[in-house]
């Protein structure tokens, strides 16, 4: 099994900011930001019914199939995916090895804009993902949150009483 | 890989149900789907082929509760393709799974597909680099209420691997359903509760 990924304070405000201002730039309607893994880290925008694990986790299934796609076909991965809808649309584009970046828009703007200010947003989410590494490397990171190491088997046996 | 978003004090964990084609994973799923508070679940997510099967995952978020300290605790629960040619999609969705769930099918006739399915989870875990060892692991012997089935020894002595806790169960009726979902929530939890105390 992998690490555990730990995301603080700091760096999820800052990773908020980085989508609330792709957002406003791309005049879209919905950015978000989820690991590979099929989990979200941050939503910005009108989720109204939407669900936004569900969202999260077939973005991932998607990025995991064309990936293997990719890889048939003898390259590495492909850069964005980009499905086109009767009225909305999305833009996926992988971040590195582990994250992936959403823009779901409308006709309010186009793809080129989105395209342009993905790329953009990407390089700060990149920054902010290496930084974390950094911090970890130097162990500048709390290695856990503070409560973890005080949970007993009882607490976790609590979870399930009175379901 | 478990999530831990610390501003949102949200704990997110993969469990993965795997077994043969047929043997209840989508089941299981639907089950628990049908009997918890809708304020607790999402939406249970299906890729169907035209024939119903799963052809690439199903998926189910749930919240399950909150933990000393204030952190939630939300599981994403997915089942793979069961049949042998989706395994390109199968190997897909075991990527980042913090628990595991094997369903068996307890039919004699399954039996080999049983044992097939273990053998190409254990090949999947490899190509990733991960360690079975290190996995939560939790066994379900399903359908124990048709006729021609294994008898619970016979088909431990084969399947059980890692002295992992083990549930029969009749998914169709929810017998056991509850009971190993309950198992592996805990025992992946408790992997990584303890993971920070060492």
């Amino acid at each position: 099994m992998n690490d555990i990924f730990i995301l603080y304070d700091d760096e999820y405000h800052e990773i908020r900011k980085i989508l609330s201002r792709l957002k406003e730039e791309s005049n879209s309607r919905l950015v978000f930001l989820a690991d590979r893994n099929g989990q979200a880290i941050a939503i910005i925008g009108d989720l109204d019914e939407l669900d936004s694990t569900a969202l999260a986790s077939l973005t991932a299934g998607n990025v995991a199939a064309t990936d293997s796609l990719a890889k048939l076909l003898g390259s590495k991965g492909f850069h964005s995916l980009f499905h086109e809808g009767e009225k909305e649309n999305m833009h996926i584009s992988p971040i590195g090895n582990h994250i992936i970046l959403g823009v779901i828009f409308d006709e309010k703007t186009s793809l080129g804009l989105v395209r342009l200010r993905v790329k953009k947003a990407s390089s700060e989410l990149s920054a902010v993902f290496d930084n974390i590494e950094k911090k970890k490397e130097r162990g500048e990171l709390p290695s856990s949150p503070p409560p973890f190491s005080e949970i007993t088997d009882d607490d976790i046996e609590k979870l399930f009483r009175g379901r | 890989m478990p999530f831990i978003n610390n501003f949102t004090k949200e704990i997110h964990l993969k469990i993965v149900y795997y077994g043969p084609g047929l043997g209840g994973k989508t089941t299981n799923l639907q089950y628990i789907h049908n009997h918890l508070d809708h304020h607790r679940k999402g939406p249970l997510v299906t890729l169907p082929t035209e024939t119903d099967r799963t052809l690439f995952f199903d998926f189910l978020p749930l919240d399950i509760g909150t933990l000393k300290g204030g952190y939630k605790v939300r599981c994403h629960f997915y089942t793979v393709p069961g049949q042998v040619y989706y395994n390109a999609t199968r190997k897909l969705v075991l990527k980042g799974v913090d628990g595991l769930v094997f369903v068996a099918d307890s039919q004699v006739e399954r039996y080999d597909a049983n044992l097939e399915s273990v053998e190409n989870l254990m090949e999947n875990l490899k190509e990733y680099g991960y360690n079975f060892n290190d996995i939560p692991y939790v066994l379900q012997l399903n359908k124990r209420d048709l006729p021609k089935i294994m008898s619970v020894e016979e088909m431990l002595k084969g399947l059980r691997l890692k002295n992992e806790p083990y549930f029969e169960a009749v998914a169709l009726k929810g017998v056991g359903v509850f009971e190993t979902m309950e198992a592996i929530v805990k025992a992946t939890v408790a992997k990584l509760v303890k993971g920070f105390s060492l």
